[in-house]
């Protein structure tokens, strides 16, 4: 039997979603929820709900375990309980049912830079966020000059981190976490921040830690197969809160994107994220105009977003990014990309639709991930939110199509034959 | 880092019903981030220093002087034969100590949220941390109220060493109300609205304007039930001179102690729980 360092056994998490709008509208609603709230809540404890609520099994009956030493590739679709699990197993949320037990110093890493704040500096931060993943003074102590290399701040050292670039945020954040000495590590989507280059040292950093021989185990969370194929050797796959696979990576990798093919989703409702301000309802795809996941070669496509927000704003940004069944981001169009235009009336609840045209595609499987927000702020971002199968259509009517093996995209162009006319030289 | 000597660091993940027990051995190897994070506190409050310690100063200040005026110049009560400044600093002084670590304490969780639903740490140093501030705030007052006590002609005697016992027991009292309150507060946010009524209340059901005196003295074991009565008085007579109560102060250490422990517990009780509703 191997050294089995994570040890889940028939894991479940239930949520129980309440269907009454949170947000009272009035003052007087206010102070009328204020008084029977409490009573409200404390008969449904007792099972006397008067509100309707469902169930919703986040997790079910999950189990697996994990041998010392290996890197796991966590993934699923949205919603398929990849969060959940690592919440979980970083103990930030108790299961319902079910076990897990864990040998050895657990840090997880589900946020770059928890516990920073703005007005303290760059070193003190280092410290309090360094503290917070469970890293002693001394520790940080020591590490302290490799954080700050790595980090590439010297410089900024002693400024307040209220003032830093975004990127050079990040980087700090990241740099403190990547100095971590657990046993196990549980890394959350945290690589897709950044700019590419630091994306690159990040996982070159990551890959260290996974092969540094010290028999560390490391469970990471990732949509980016190409990320989880060459950090990891095992992967597991969850589907609707239940283990769906677990192997090779490459045999995961495979299954998930094959599964992938056959759950095209041309809708997709949201929940509220934490804390977002402004966030997308629901999200879909218009195939020629119809809601629908099932596209020709030579259709249009449109991604429509009924988005709301907590502020009326003449501001709102789409973003999306067209991503192939291997991982390659083949389409990105933003309207904060072109001149800002402002709407002329603010709006709290409304569409945006991105009209993307014919697209050039080839047969295969796509998924559309959205970004969401105003002029300053991604507000919510959902990865392979939505997405398409494309079949070969004889566009031309010449019988011959453009096939998925010779490239990834084909294009609409004419040709224009002229003779060229013999020069009335020598 | 580990050596292979090490002993494995164990750990059950599974739901827990009922009252849990306070895992001291956590608490004790994380107390490094308990001392950071009223760094923090401190750093952030006093960083823009002159703002900063002039707002721990001018608060209990204007107050005094605003209940100075109203209260003993205008409706003249009783102030066991101090004069009424000094007497009302005396009990402004603990009662700001106790009402500042109790408003940050009780809003700290959903102020801090991320602490909560991104990462794993003992969570009862949220609400501790912040009373950090508050006791720094403390010190610095005492410091100006002493001098007022000086400009008034009065020294201090020896009895001013029991002080520190007096804070000790508002902060036990402020740290039970406070784990109380703020996990309170994320399972019902409307105790957001609630907390500055109630130390309003509070205030006036404590000896800050009036002395202890003023009750008829077989009630005054009823009033002690409130930590602060207790305190306020220890203060006055600590600083003053004033004779000891001690069947009040004895009380009222008894609820402090026993606030604390329904903190804890209550604390413990619903912790698992934050994650899944802040």
């Amino acid at each position: 039997m191997a050294d089995n360092v994570i040890t889940v056994d028939n894991l479940s998490k239930l949520y129980r979603l309440d269907h009454q709008s949170r947000r009272p509208d009035s003052f007087r609603e206010l102070l009328s929820n204020a008084v029977t709230a409490p009573f409200q809540r404390l008969r449904a404890m007792h099972g006397k709900a008067t509100r309707s609520t469902e169930d919703f099994w986040a997790l079910k009956d999950v189990s697996f375990s994990v041998p010392r030493g290996s890197v796991v590739g966590l993934i699923g679709r949205n919603g398929a309980g990849k969060s959940t699990l690592l919440k979980i197993l970083s103990r930030i949320v108790e299961p319902t049912q079910g076990s897990i037990r864990l040998r050895g110093r657990v840090a997880s890493l589900l946020e770059v830079g928890t516990g920073f704040h703005p007005e303290l500096t760059g070193r003190e931060n280092i410290f309090m966020n360094g503290s917070i993943l469970g890293m002693k003074r001394r520790e940080i102590e020591r590490q302290f000059d490799a954080i700050v290399s790595f980090a590439e701040i010297e410089r900024f050292l002693d400024t307040p981190v209220k003032r830093y670039s975004s990127g050079m945020y990040v980087r700090l954040a990241f740099a403190v976490a990547a100095h971590l000495d657990p046993e196990i590590l549980i890394v959350d989507e945290v690589l897709a921040v950044g700019d590419s280059e630091f994306q690159k040292k990040c996982l070159g950093k990551m890959q260290e830690v996974a092969q540094g021989g010290a028999g560390r185990t490391v469970v990471f969370v990732s949509h980016n197969m190409a990320a989880v194929r060459s950090l990891c050797n095992t992967a597991i796959m969850l589907k609707s809160g239940t283990l769906y696979a677990q192997g090779g990576v490459e045999k995961i990798v495979a299954e998930y994107l094959a599964s992938a093919r056959h759950t095209a989703e041309p809708q997709v409702t949201f929940r509220r994220p934490d804390k977002a301000k402004l966030w997308m309802a629901s999200a879909e795809l218009l195939i020629n105009g119809q809601t629908s996941a099932n596209a020709e070669m030579g259709d249009t496509l449109s991604v429509r977003v009924r988005f709301q927000s907590d502020f009326p704003t003449k501001h709102p940004r789409l973003g999306l990014v067209v991503t192939n069944a291997a991982g390659d981001k083949l389409i990105n169009t933003n309207n904060h990309f072109q001149p800002a235009k402002e709407l002329s009336t603010a709006l709290q609840d409304g569409t945006i639709t991105c009209h993307l045209g014919q697209l050039p595609l080839v047969a295969g499987l796509y998924s559309v991930s959205l970004w969401f927000g105003d002029l300053t702020t991604d507000h919510h971002v959902a990865s392979d939110a939505l997405s398409f199968a494309l079949t070969e259509k004889d566009i031309w009517g010449s019988g011959r199509v453009p096939n998925a093996e010779s490239s990834l995209l084909w294009w609409p162009s004419s040709f224009a034959v002229e003779p060229v006319q013999p020069t009335a030289a020598s | 880092m580990s050596s292979p000597t090490a002993p494995v660091h164990e750990v059950i993940i599974q739901p827990r019903r009922g009252w849990v027990p306070i895992d001291w051995r956590e608490l004790w190897e994380h107390r490094e981030l308990l001392g950071f994070m009223v760094q923090r506190d401190l750093k952030v409050r006093y960083k823009q220093t002159v703002l900063g310690l002039a707002w721990a100063v001018l608060q209990p200040t204007f107050s005094v002087l605003i209940f100075s005026v109203i209260f003993g110049a205008f409706a003249k009560i009783p102030s066991d034969g101090v004069p009424y400044p000094v007497f009302a600093f005396a009990g402004m002084l603990p009662w700001m100590l106790f009402s500042t670590a109790v408003t940050a304490g009780g809003q700290s969780l959903i102020n801090q949220q991320h602490l909560l639903t991104k990462v794993y740490m003992p969570r009862m140093f949220i609400p501790a941390a912040s009373i950090g501030t508050a006791v720094a705030d403390f010190a610095i007052a005492f410091v100006v109220f002493l001098l007022l006590m000086l400009a008034y002609g009065r020294i201090p005697g020896p009895s001013i060493a029991a002080v520190p016992l007096l804070v000790g027991i508002a902060v036990t009292a402020a740290l039970g109300a406070s784990l109380l309150l703020s996990s309170l507060t994320v399972s019902y946010r409307d105790f957001r609205f609630v907390l500055p009524f109630m130390m309003q209340v509070w205030m006036y059901l404590s000896p800050v304007i009036y002395p202890v005196s003023m009750v008829p003295e077989k009630y005054q074991w009823i009033l002690a039930i409130n930590p602060m009565v207790g305190v306020i008085d220890g203060f006055r007579s600590a600083c003053l001179g004033q004779p000891w109560n001690w069947d009040t102060l004895g009380i009222s250490a008894g609820t402090a102690v026993g606030m604390l422990a329904i903190g804890l517990f209550y604390f413990r009780r619903t912790e698992r729980r934050f994650a899944d509703i802040a």
